[in-house]
C-alpha cells in the first residue's frame, strides 16, 4: 500500500519535474514569430567613467554603507549561548583585526542584551571582551563574504546572458548565410527538412571544422533527400567563408551550431 | 526502488540540458537561385573524334554529349549552367583532377567533368560530378554503349546528376508522345508522333488518315494506347512501339474513350459510352475480362490510376457540374474532392501519389492546376486562353500539356502547342515540336 503511494507520488513529481524543465525545450519554438526588429542594447559597465557629482558621491557611499549592514544583518545570531561556554578567550590575530575595524561603543553589555538588540545595533555595542561574540563576528564576515562572492556569481549570470551572440550579430550572420544558401528545390514537402550542422571556428570566421549532427540519417533508405539538404547546407557554409562572427568574444562563439531548416521556405 | 532512482536520475539528466552552452543559430531562409554548375565538355581524343565523325557526323563528341547535359539541366530551372567560355580549365586536364580554385574562381558550385572513348566499336562514356567548394568527387559513373546512342548517354548522365544534386529521380530519359497537328483548323491531320524529351528524335507513328487523340504511355514498358476511329466510332487501341504492331482493345457495343493504363501496365481503364450515358470500365490485356468500376447515370470520364492502383480519380457531372472524385479500385466509397467554382476536368494522379493534376474552366479561361488527393491545397500553375490534358513527369516534378492560340472566323491564326510548367509554376517553358502538337504524354523512364 505505502510502496504504491509512494511510487505513485515520485511518479507524480516526476511528471511534475519534467514538465517544470523539459517541456520549454521540448516544444522549441511553438510560434511562428515574425522577423524580429532588432535593438542593440548597450550593456552598462559596472564603473562609469562619467565622473560623480559630489552629492551623489555622497548618496552612493551611504547606499554602500547600508548594504554592508544589512549584509551583516543576515549573520545568524542564534548560536550566542551555545558557543559561549566553551569560548577561550585566545587572542587571535583575525580577532585583533576585526577588534580594530568595529566600534568599541557600549562595553559592558551582556549577552541577553545582545540577543535582544538588532544587528546594527549590536555592531554599535560590540563588546571586545566577550570572544564568543567575537567568534559570532568573525561568522558574520565569512556571512558577507559569502554574499560578496554570491554578488560575483550574480555578475557572471549577467555576461552568461551576453555568452550568446546579440541580435544584431546573429542577424548579420543568418543574413551572410541565407545569401549562400541555395535551397535544393527538389524537396519533399511532408519532411522534417532540418539540417544541425556544428562547426568550430578560427577567430576570423574560417571554417576548422563542420560535423553534421545527423548524420546517420543520410545513409537510411528514403532518406536520400536528406543527404542533397546537408550537402547544400555544407556548400553554403563553405561559400559564406569567413563568416561574419563578432570580432569580440572568440571563446564564447567558436563552437557554432547551425541549424538549416528549409520547411519555411518550401511551404511558404 | 531503484528503477525509482534511475527514473529520477534520468530527469535530472533531462533538466541539465538547459547547462548545454553551445550558440545555437536557426537558418531559415535560404535563396531559390537555380544551383551554378559547370558541365565541362567531356574530353575526346582525336582519333576518337575522327572515328566517329564517319559514324556519326559529329565533329566533337564530347562536346555535344556535354551539350546535351546543360539542355537538360537548364530546360529544369533547377540549375544554372554556366558559359563555357567562362572556364579556365581544360577538358583535357579537368577530367583527371579539376583545380577547384579555377572552378569555384567562376562561383560554379558543382563541376561535370569527363571523357569519351571510342574502342571496340563501342562508345565508352566516363563522367564525374564534383563539389567544387568542398573539393570532392560526388559521383562517378561509366557507360559503354553503341555510338548512335550518343544522345542517350546524356540524358542518362543528366539523370544521375539530377538525382545527386536534388535527391528525386531524373526524367530526361524519357520520351514523349504527343499528336501532331497540321494543315487548316477546319481540316487538320493528325498523326501520332513520338520525340525525345528534348524534342529531338522525332517519329511518326501512324500515317494520319485516321483521327488520333488522348495517346497515353504504358509506365512499365514501351507501349501506347490512344483513340482512334474504327468504323467511324472511336475506339480504343494499343500500339507497340517498337513493333508497330497495333489493335483494338475490347470489342464494345459503342464508343470507348479516354483510355489509360494501370500502374502495372496490365489493365487499360477506359470510358464506355452508351445510349448518352458513359462509365468506366476497366480491361484486363491478358484475360481481356471487361470490368465496370461506375454504375451512375451521368458522365463518368477521364479515369486515373494513383500509382499504388489502390484509388482512381476520374471526373464525373453527377453533381450538376463537371467535378473531379476519388474512388477505390473497385468503383466503391466515390467521393468528390474537388469543390472550386468552375468546371474541373481530366484529373491525373502524380507518380509520386502526393498530388492530383487537373484542368479547370472558369470564366472563360482554362487553368492548369494540382490539388492533393483529399482535394485540398488547389493550387493554379498556369492559365490561358485555352490549355488542357495535363501529363505527369516520371518524377512528378514537371507537367506537360498543350495550348491553342485563338483564330479567327476563318481558322486562321490558330496553333497548338506542347508547353512544360514545374510543380512552382514559374519555370514554364513552350516544348518545341516539329508540327503542331497537342494531347502530350510523358513516358517512364526508358533505362528503368
Amino acid at each position: 500500500m505505502y510502496r504504491s503511494i509512494f511510487i505513485s507520488t515520485a511518479f507524480h513529481l516526476l511528471i511534475i519535474i519534467t514538465t517544470i524543465f523539459s517541456l520549454p525545450f521540448i516544444a522549441k519554438k511553438p510560434l511562428d514569430l515574425p522577423p524580429i526588429i532588432s535593438v542593440e542594447l548597450i550593456q552598462i559597465t559596472d564603473k562609469t567613467n562619467i565622473p560623480f557629482a559630489p552629492k551623489a558621491q555622497k548618496i552612493i557611499d551611504k547606499a554602500k554603507e547600508e548594504e554592508q549592514k544589512l549584509v551583516s544583518e543576515q549573520a545568524p545570531p542564534k548560536n550566542v549561548k551555545k558557543i559561549k561556554p566553551e569560548a577561550i578567550p585566545l587572542p587571535d590575530q583575525k580577532v585583533d583585526k576585526i577588534k580594530k575595524t568595529e566600534d568599541k561603543q557600549n562595553p559592558e553589555v551582556d549577552d541577553n542584551k545582545v540577543k535582544q538588540v538588532s544587528e546594527f545595533e549590536k555592531k554599535e555595542i560590540f563588546d571586545p571582551t566577550d570572544i564568543a561574540a567575537l567568534i559570532d563576528k568573525s561568522k558574520e564576515n565569512l556571512a558577507e563574504t559569502n554574499i560578496k562572492s554570491n554578488k560575483v556569481t550574480q555578475s557572471q549570470d549577467k555576461s552568461m546572458n551576453l555568452s550568446g551572440l546579440t541580435l544584431s550579430e546573429e542577424d548579420a550572420l543568418k543574413a551572410q548565410i541565407f545569401g549562400c544558401w541555395s535551397i535544393p528545390l527538389g524537396l519533399p514537402y511532408n519532411e522534417n527538412l532540418l539540417v544541425r550542422i556544428k562547426l568550430k571556428l578560427k577567430p576570423d570566421g574560417t571554417i576548422i571544422d563542420s560535423e553534421i549532427l545527423d548524420h546517420a540519417r543520410m545513409n537510411k533508405p528514403g532518406q536520400s533527400f536528406y543527404k542533397v539538404l546537408a550537402e547544400s547546407a555544407l556548400r553554403a557554409i563553405q561559400l559564406c567563408q569567413p563568416l561574419r562572427v563578432p570580432t569580440t568574444g572568440y571563446e564564447k562563439w567558436k563552437n557554432l551550431q547551425l541549424n538549416f531548416d528549409a520547411r519555411e521556405m518550401l511551404e511558404g | 526502488m531503484i528503477k525509482i532512482h534511475k527514473i529520477l536520475i534520468l530527469a535530472l539528466f533531462f533538466c541539465s540540458s538547459k547547462s548545454f552552452a553551445l550558440i545555437e543559430v536557426d537558418i531559415t531562409r535560404g535563396n531559390l537561385n537555380p544551383l551554378p554548375i559547370a558541365v565541362s565538355p567531356l574530353f575526346s581524343d582525336k582519333k576518337s573524334n575522327t572515328d566517329l565523325k564517319t559514324d556519326l557526323n559529329i565533329e566533337n563528341i564530347g562536346e555535344e554529349i556535354s551539350t546535351v547535359v546543360e539542355n537538360n539541366l537548364k530546360r529544369t530551372g533547377l540549375f544554372n549552367p554556366l558559359e563555357k567560355k567562362a572556364f579556365l580549365q581544360n577538358p583535357d586536364l579537368a577530367h583527371l583532377k579539376p583545380r577547384f580554385e579555377d572552378w569555384s574562381l567562376i562561383k560554379a558550385q558543382a563541376l561535370v567533368t569527363g571523357q569519351v572513348k571510342f574502342e571496340n566499336e563501342k562508345l565508352r562514356v566516363e563522367f564525374r560530378l564534383w563539389d567544387v567548394l568542398a573539393a570532392k568527387e560526388m559521383m562517378a559513373l561509366a557507360f559503354t554503349t553503341v555510338p548512335n546512342n550518343w544522345r542517350r548517354v546524356g540524358h542518362i548522365i543528366s539523370d544521375k546528376i539530377y538525382e545527386r544534386l536534388t535527391g528525386e529521380q531524373g526524367y530526361f530519359d524519357t520520351r514523349i508522345i504527343y499528336v501532331s497537328e497540321q494543315g487548316p483548323k477546319t481540316k487538320r491531320i493528325k498523326k501520332l508522333a513520338i520525340m525525345d524529351q528534348d524534342s529531338v528524335n522525332t517519329k511518326y507513328l501512324t500515317l494520319g488518315n485516321e483521327l488520333v487523340l488522348t495517346p497515353r504511355f504504358n509506365p512499365t514498358n514501351q507501349m501506347v494506347t490512344y483513340l482512334s476511329y474504327f468504323k467511324n466510332l472511336p475506339r480504343v487501341y494499343l500500339l507497340d512501339i517498337e513493333t508497330g504492331i497495333q489493335e483494338v482493345v475490347g470489342d464494345f457495343p459503342g464508343m470507348t474513350f479516354a483510355p489509360r493504363f494501370s500502374p502495372d501496365g496490365k489493365k487499360i481503364i477506359m470510358s464506355f459510352a452508351k445510349d448518352g450515358n458513359s462509365d468506366i470500365y476497366t480491361m484486363n490485356l491478358e484475360s481481356r475480362i471487361v470490368e465496370r468500376i461506375t454504375n451512375h447515370p451521368s458522365i463518368d470520364t477521364s479515369p486515373s490510376y494513383s500509382p499504388d492502383g489502390k484509388f482512381i480519380t476520374f471526373n464525373s457531372d453527377r453533381s450538376g457540374f463537371q467535378q473531379i472524385y476519388v474512388m477505390k479500385s473497385d468503383g466503391t466509397n466515390v467521393k468528390r474532392i474537388s469543390f472550386g467554382k468552375g468546371l474541373y476536368g481530366t484529373p491525373v494522379w502524380s507518380p509520386r501519389g502526393d498530388l492530383i493534376a487537373f484542368t479547370k474552366f472558369r470564366k472563360g479561361k482554362f487553368f492548369i492546376g494540382v490539388m492533393r488527393v483529399d482535394g485540398s491545397g488547389e493550387r493554379l500553375l498556369t492559365e490561358n486562353y485555352y490549355q488542357e490534358a495535363p501529363s505527369w513527369s516520371p518524377n512528378g516534378r514537371v507537367l506537360i500539356f498543350y495550348r491553342e492560340t485563338k483564330s479567327n472566323d476563318k481558322g486562321e491564326g490558330f496553333s497548338a502547342k506542347l508547353w512544360s510548367i514545374d510543380l512552382t509554376g514559374y519555370n514554364e517553358r513552350q516544348v518545341p515540336t516539329e508540327t503542331d502538337g497537342s494531347d502530350p504524354s510523358w513516358s517512364s523512364l526508358l533505362s528503368n
